[in-house]
């Protein structure tokens, strides 16, 4: 299927080490707030639609690029596509968006868009995925939605 | 400043409750969302029970219903593509007609004052028009002006002009040419820099309220050939003018607004959770007008609010759904 692809060969990022878990946050008494190391560790192995490899893997989502105000319930991620005409792009937000929607409590407020001038659709992939209604239009889709299980299956 | 009284929170569906419209009468509320469901709602002395609740009419979210102005029919749009009408002759209400043509999700449904029309807008870009005879619903345009999903269709209170709102950023409104029959786009309102999610006409079809993605409330005016203010009208139209821009408000998008039709009043759903109550200042010029902010209920819900709309009858009365699967009813005092 390598012809097929749009970018053959994708440039490999070193993973983040696992995250410690510190004795406070094992203290079920202390109330643990959302950071952006939790959010990047919810995201990291999401797969790419067209590699076996992870968006972290990819440098598609990066920790440095994850914001939470876990008071105000925000959490913003930006993500960047490999290549800048990148056709999966809103795919793969629609993933990053789904896992999140799925793993947080619902008082958050997600909000999933591309890194500033990483993609040539940029303003209207960032639309598409802060729309809620066609999101949740989209996941009404069988087919779309297989494919987005797909990317939030773990591995192993 | 006025207050939001809460007056009972209402739950039974389960998931996103996307629209509630009250019956014309103001005695009854319906909701429906995303559990494919349609809920009757009345009062039985001061608390609001479920009446009825309709099933099997659609196969997904139910987006929007509308109650005709006579009371015995509800329109209910969904994301399965079709509108479903809905009478009680039979003493239950049931799903007597399925209006099918749009190539997708079908996003809002609104019934002209006189009942005789029916307007449906989708993501297909299109808005149809329903002419409706006897309980026999046929399509008497299909109108492609905007140039994205359409969001809103709500009909003007006096008269066959239809107002739509989209997520190309414009209001378009659509008059019938009496000479072939045809709709046309007869004005297009420009100014909001994203999605219209919906809109509002003022009591007297003068003026329109829109809410957006872009955080803010526009208030448009029509000023017909010959007015007295000097607005140019070519073509010998009414033009539209954005008269009035609320901005700094709201945090994040605004899902819909409602008229209030006998106060004034203008209240706002927003996606940060809070409902705002606007009142228009007793002495501004009419041609720039400006409104104050009178109540803002934080965490009215505990997710995003999707509709709100005043009891047509009761003054004051306010009904509202959430992402949060609550409708809730409200006392606005000033």
């Amino acid at each position: 299927m390598g012809e097929n692809l749009e970018n053959i060969n994708p440039k490999l990022y070193k993973k983040l080490d696992n995250r410690e878990i510190t004795a406070e946050e094992q203290d079920e008494g202390i109330a643990d707030e959302f950071d952006a190391r939790e959010i990047f560790d919810i995201i990291r192995n999401i797969n790419d639609p067209e590699h076996p490899l992870t968006l972290e893997e990819l440098n598609v989502v990066e920790h440095s690029l994850i914001e939470v105000d876990d008071k105000r319930n925000r959490v913003d991620v930006k993500f960047t596509p490999t290549i800048p005409h990148c056709s999966m792009a809103t795919l793969i937000g629609l993933s990053i968006r789904v896992q999140l929607l799925r793993a947080l409590p619902a008082r958050f407020k997600v909000s999933v868009e591309i890194s500033p001038g990483t993609h040539v659709s940029e303003a209207a992939v960032n639309k598409q995925l802060a729309d809620k209604e066609r999101v949740a239009a989209a996941l009404e889709n069988s087919m779309l939605l297989g494919v987005i299980n797909q990317c939030l299956m773990p591995k192993d | 400043m006025g207050t939001l009284e809460l007056k009972q929170k209402l739950s039974g569906h389960r998931g996103r409750v996307w629209s509630v419209c009250w019956h014309p009468k103001g005695a009854n509320l319906a909701s429906c969302g995303e559990d494919k469901t349609i809920i009757i709602w009345g009062s039985e002395g001061l608390k609001w029970v479920t009446k009825m609740i309709l099933t099997e009419g659609h196969s997904r979210t139910i987006r929007e219903l509308a109650w005709s102005p006579c009371g015995n029919y509800i329109a209910s749009a969904s994301f399965d593509a079709t509108t479903a009408i809905w009478d009680k002759k039979s003493g239950q209400f049931e799903c007597n007609a399925t209006l099918e043509g749009h190539e997708n999700e079908v996003k809002s449904v609104n019934w002209s004052i006189s009942g005789q029309l029916l307007a449906t807008c989708s993501r297909d870009k299109s808005v149809w028009v329903w002419e409706v005879n006897d309980d026999e619903y046929e399509c008497a345009a299909v109108i492609n002006a905007h140039t994205q999903d359409v969001k809103k269709v709500r009909w003007h209170p006096h008269e066959e002009i239809l107002a739509s709102a989209s997520y190309d950023n414009t209001v378009k409104l659509f008059k019938e040419d009496l000479a072939d029959s045809d709709w046309s786009c007869v004005a297009t309102l420009s100014s909001h820099t994203s999605t219209v999610w919906s809109l509002s006409w003022d009591k007297t079809g003068n003026r329109i309220a829109s809410c957006s993605d872009d955080k803010t409330v526009k208030i448009w005016r029509e000023y017909k050939p010959g007015n007295e203010t000097g607005v140019a009208t070519p073509n010998n139209e009414p033009v539209w003018k954005c008269i009035c821009t609320l901005s700094g408000y709201h945090t994040r998008t605004i899902y819909d607004i409602d008229w209030c039709k006998s106060t004034g009043l203008l209240v706002t759903a927003c996606g940060d959770d809070i409902i705002r109550v606007f009142k228009e200042d007793d002495d501004c010029d009419p041609h720039q007008p400006s409104f104050t902010m009178v109540c803002s209920m934080d965490s009215a819900h505990t997710q995003d609010v999707n509709c709100v709309q005043w009891n047509p009858v009761v003054p004051g009365q306010l009904a509202s759904s959430s992402d949060d699967s609550f409708v809730k009813i409200w006392s606005y005092n000033e």
